[in-house]
């Protein structure tokens, strides 16, 4: 492939695996804007990735006592992680990744107040391995992946999972609960240092109310949002920014039946401030452009007035990003230290994901620090710099190598029509790894490495170990970490 | 917008590779630098830990009218006497370890520790706390100051996180801190195992990592980041065959300052550790009189782990070279809330413990009446007000137990704090 639709897959997707390029040279792509329509227009595809779970031809997964990712969270992680590596909506899972870190919620606390069956379902169950049809949080994330800000708000602040998390579903009239509220406005929108703590205690009391009930009996009861009309307190709450177009910056008094609407105002309000389109659009930019150089202010400032203009919608900011030319730069490329999960899904996809279960990654990415459904806290993951430790840096070269050692039989059948010379196989594996142009020193290590003890035309043996060292080299190097 | 490691990398990487020391030279460095004796392991308890759960204002009936549930009954709680201003208090009941090294004269427990204006944020808070910052918490942590004013080249082992971040407190503008959770998984594996290629590949990756290109910043950190596990990984290995003189609680607290303990007593050059327990966010159930309680798991994982630590040390003839400072991001509430929990508030305790503490309370209780007029209160009598600065315990830190300058790496005089140093 060219080198800015390989660009374009590292950063739209997960990379592109050697059955990906195959797939997407019979879609025929027209060049660059071909592929990005391809990858932003996926509700034209089916969403049928869970269908090939367990079949010949794809990463594996290992449940022994048979597969239930809506009520063992280990499933729950393999199923994403299959998803990442094999969805033909590839987008669609990396914004889900995207708001996974921005709307953080784990799983521990969530287990530990209910269960560990209750918290998987809360977090990743779809609609059909729900009794109540309840999306767990996952889904509700891959829906609105692309959808509209504003109802992903609301959906959020319903979601059982999130009600449990930041303890909304205590939050009662007589004792508010701040937790959701603060997070409402400190991270999930307007930013930290933008508001008052007046304007915390009148965001529990507008919440009070949204409570999580259980209804039906036995096997079949399940978890949902309630709007709990005797629990809320129909006060008027003032805030410090304006609720309403007007500019008015108070939620009047109502009566109880029709109090959930202060919810919905003030998610309106906080949707509509002037400081959540920038920061969303921060945020994106450095998802998808650079997080590594300061900002282009026009670009930013364009997509936060398409935040607004375009009335919350997610998918045209994003289209607009990968469309611009700042995208296509190539002074952009590797800009984005590479999260723990991408590192891992693009290293399976160009290294070969058949015979490997993602099961075995689990532990790696634990040791990288993503664990997926188990965010530090709500404020998500510490990104760029800050997933790099000398540990974390060990447990990436190390999940290299495990991959190499896995992968060695396939990687020699591919890299025997470049057995020749030491020069060959090189080169074999940085392009097959989408690797970024190396040092001359760093050439020359893998040089070295690639000729010492071996001779070329080399052995099968040779060339076994030779693929597989190489392989773990680039993967485990600092080049390979950006995307 | 909350303030990330990316925006002081930006700034702060080119910096960081220049003075990287080259792995060679490191025995003897560690040899040079392992003159001062002296070890300070910082405990960080994250989520805001609610003081007044922890040492308890037990005659103080405010303390009762306003935590129905979570009030802690005078009859169980640890006492340990009266501070200053006469107010007797008590330990969180789960704390009798804390009370023997209380008794021993070995803890100090600082009381309101904080700052004006205090954040409820807990991001911004953390970043306070670790910049000793209130204004501009961001760039390095003070104690990533400490490090580099450290004569240079400075061994990578200086300081350790057994966290897998390393945390700001620790991060510096010329050392990187290694994070190793857990010393057994710092190796270096190979996918030809026991074979020439095994080291081959390590050699390999050594040089990869060596290549620091001014014109990548980014490249440059994640590469030296590299080279300081290549460092650092045999002398990390060392820590893995330690056994301790106690037992230590089976979880990440224990085991972490257990690691801890085994990097003292091998010497491998560490003089500063970073260890961290959670789940002090207790919005809700924090259910102080139940039994399995969440506050009380808690408490219960504090004491064991931090008593066999002292015990520990003790017996290994460590406890005087070592000193423990303990923090949280801020207190919480006065009041309780309806989910059995309280919500962020402002001061905090601090505590120190270790052979050179001067055992005993310092400062004095917030007055729990509520009421705007209460001036031990802020916030209209919702939160307790800072008595003592946090930074002017940092001083004594710095000066009397790290040997710097505290007006240098704090950046202002905040010396005459609580003596809890001998």
């Amino acid at each position: 492939m060219n080198e800015d639709l390989d660009h374009l897959f590292r950063r739209g997707a997960f990379g592109a695996s050697q059955q990906d390029v195959a797939e997407y040279a019979r879609l025929g792509f027209l060049g660059f804007s071909s592929a990005v329509a391809h990858l932003l227009d996926y509700a034209r595809l089916p969403d049928d990735v869970d269908d090939f779970i367990g079949r010949p031809g794809y990463t594996g997964i290992t449940a022994p006592g048979g597969f239930l990712p809506a009520s063992i969270i280990g499933h729950a992680r393999q199923r994403w992680l299959f998803r990442m590596v094999h969805s033909r909506r590839p987008l669609q899972e990396k914004m889900a990744l995207f708001w996974h870190n921005h709307f953080a919620t784990a799983y521990s606390k969530i287990a530990g107040e209910l269960n560990a069956t209750e918290a998987t379902r809360m977090l990743a169950a779809k609609p059909s391995e729900d009794p109540g049809g309840v999306k767990g949080q996952l889904e509700l994330l891959r829906e609105h992946a692309l959808g509209n800000f504003r109802d992903l708000l609301v959906a959020i602040a319903q979601d059982p999972a999130m009600l449990v998390w930041l303890d909304g579903r205590s939050n009662f009239r007589a004792q508010p609960q701040e937790n959701f509220a603060r997070e409402l406005m400190e991270l999930f929108t307007m930013g930290v240092g933008t508001f008052a703590e007046t304007d915390v205690y009148a965001g529990a009391r507008v919440f009070t109310g949204w409570n999580l009930a259980r209804p039906g009996t036995g096997a079949a009861q399940y978890y949902a949002f309630i709007y709990n009309a005797g629990q809320h307190d129909t006060g008027a709450k003032t805030f410090t920014f304006p609720i309403y177009p007007s500019g008015s910056t108070t939620i009047p008094a109502r009566a109880a039946a029709s109090g959930m609407q202060d919810g919905l105002d003030l998610i309106n309000a906080v949707a509509a401030h002037p400081l959540t389109g920038p920061r969303l659009a921060r945020k994106l930019y450095a998802f998808f452009i650079n997080e590594v150089d300061n900002p282009d202010p026009a670009l930013i400032t364009e997509v936060a007035q398409i935040y607004y203009s375009r009335n919350y919608a997610i998918e045209p900011m994003v289209r607009r990003l990968l469309l611009s030319s700042q995208f296509r730069d190539p002074a952009n490329y590797y800009k984005r230290y590479a999260w723990p999960a991408e590192f891992v899904v693009r290293a399976l996809k160009e290294v070969g994901p058949v015979g490997f279960s993602v099961n075995d990654a689990l532990t790696p990415l634990a040791n990288m620090g993503q664990q997926l459904f188990e965010p530090p806290d709500v404020n998500g993951w510490e990104l760029g710099p800050g997933w790099f430790s000398t540990g974390s840096m060990l447990a990436r070269m190390n999940f290299a190598s495990q991959l190499a050692t896995n992968q060695k039989f396939n990687l020699r059948e591919a890299a025997r029509p470049h057995a020749a010379t030491p020069e060959a196989l090189v080169t074999h594996v940085l392009d097959r790894l989408t690797a970024q142009e190396y040092s001359g020193s760093s050439q020359a290590a893998l040089m070295d490495y690639a000729r010492t003890g071996a001779s070329y035309p080399a052995s099968d043996a040779q060339l076994a170990t030779k693929v597989a060292g190489l392989v773990h080299l680039v993967v485990g190097s600092g080049d390979y970490q950006f995307i | 917008m909350p303030i990330t490691r990316r925006e002081f990398v930006k700034g702060g990487v080119a910096a960081f590779t220049v003075s990287f020391a080259a792995p060679e030279f490191l025995s003897d460095l560690a040899v040079a630098q392992g003159q001062s004796r002296r070890n300070l392991v910082v405990l960080y308890l994250s989520g805001g830990n609610d003081a007044l759960s922890t040492l308890i204002p037990y005659t103080d009936p405010q303390y009762y009218a306003r935590r129905t549930a979570l009030a802690i009954p005078a009859a169980t709680v640890l006492q340990i006497g009266t501070d200053s201003s006469g107010r007797p208090l008590g330990l969180n009941p789960r704390l009798v370890g804390l009370r023997t090294i209380y008794n021993a004269g070995r803890l100090a427990i600082i009381q309101r520790t904080g700052y004006p204006n205090s954040s409820r944020s807990h991001f911004q808070g953390t970043d306070i706390w670790s910049t000793a910052d209130p204004s501009s918490p961001q760039g390095p942590g003070w104690l990533g100051r400490y490090l580099d004013m450290l004569p240079s080249p400075v061994d990578p082992l200086t300081a350790w996180s057994t966290v897998r971040e390393t945390p700001r407190t620790l991060l510096a503008r010329t050392v990187g801190v290694p994070s190793i959770p857990d010393p057994v998984q710092y190796a270096f594996a190979s996918p030809n195992p026991n074979t020439p290629d095994a080291p081959l590949g390590r050699q390999s990756a050594t040089r990869i990592a060596s290549h620091l290109p001014v014109d990548k910043p980014h490249l440059a950190f994640v590469n030296a980041t590299s080279q300081a596990a290549f460092a650092t990984l045999d002398r990390v290995a060392e820590v893995t065959t330690y056994v301790p003189t106690a037992a230590y609680p089976n979880n990440g607290l224990g085991q972490a300052l257990r690691t801890v303990a085994g990097a003292m007593v091998r010497g491998i050059g560490t003089r500063v550790f970073w260890v961290q327990t959670g789940g002090f966010d207790t919005h809700a159930g924090q259910n102080t009189n139940i039994a399995n309680g969440s506050y009380n798991t808690l408490m219960n994982t504090l004491n064991a782990s931090l008593l066999a630590f002292y015990t520990d040390l003790l017996n290994q003839g460590l406890l005087n070279d070592t000193l423990l400072l303990q923090f949280s991001e801020f207190g919480r509430r006065v009041s309780e809330n309806g989910s059995a929990g309280t919500d962020h508030g402002a001061a905090g305790l601090m505590f120190a413990m270790g052979g050179g503490v001067r055992g005993g309370l310092y400062g004095t209780a917030a007055d729990l009446r509520a009421g705007a007029d209460n001036p031990t209160l802020e916030n209209n009598g919702n939160d307790v007000r800072h008595e003592t600065d946090f930074r002017s315990v940092y001083a004594t830190v710095i000066d009397r137990w790290l040997g710097a300058d505290s007006t240098v790496v704090l950046g202002q005089n905040f010396r005459g704090g609580p003596g809890f140093l001998a």
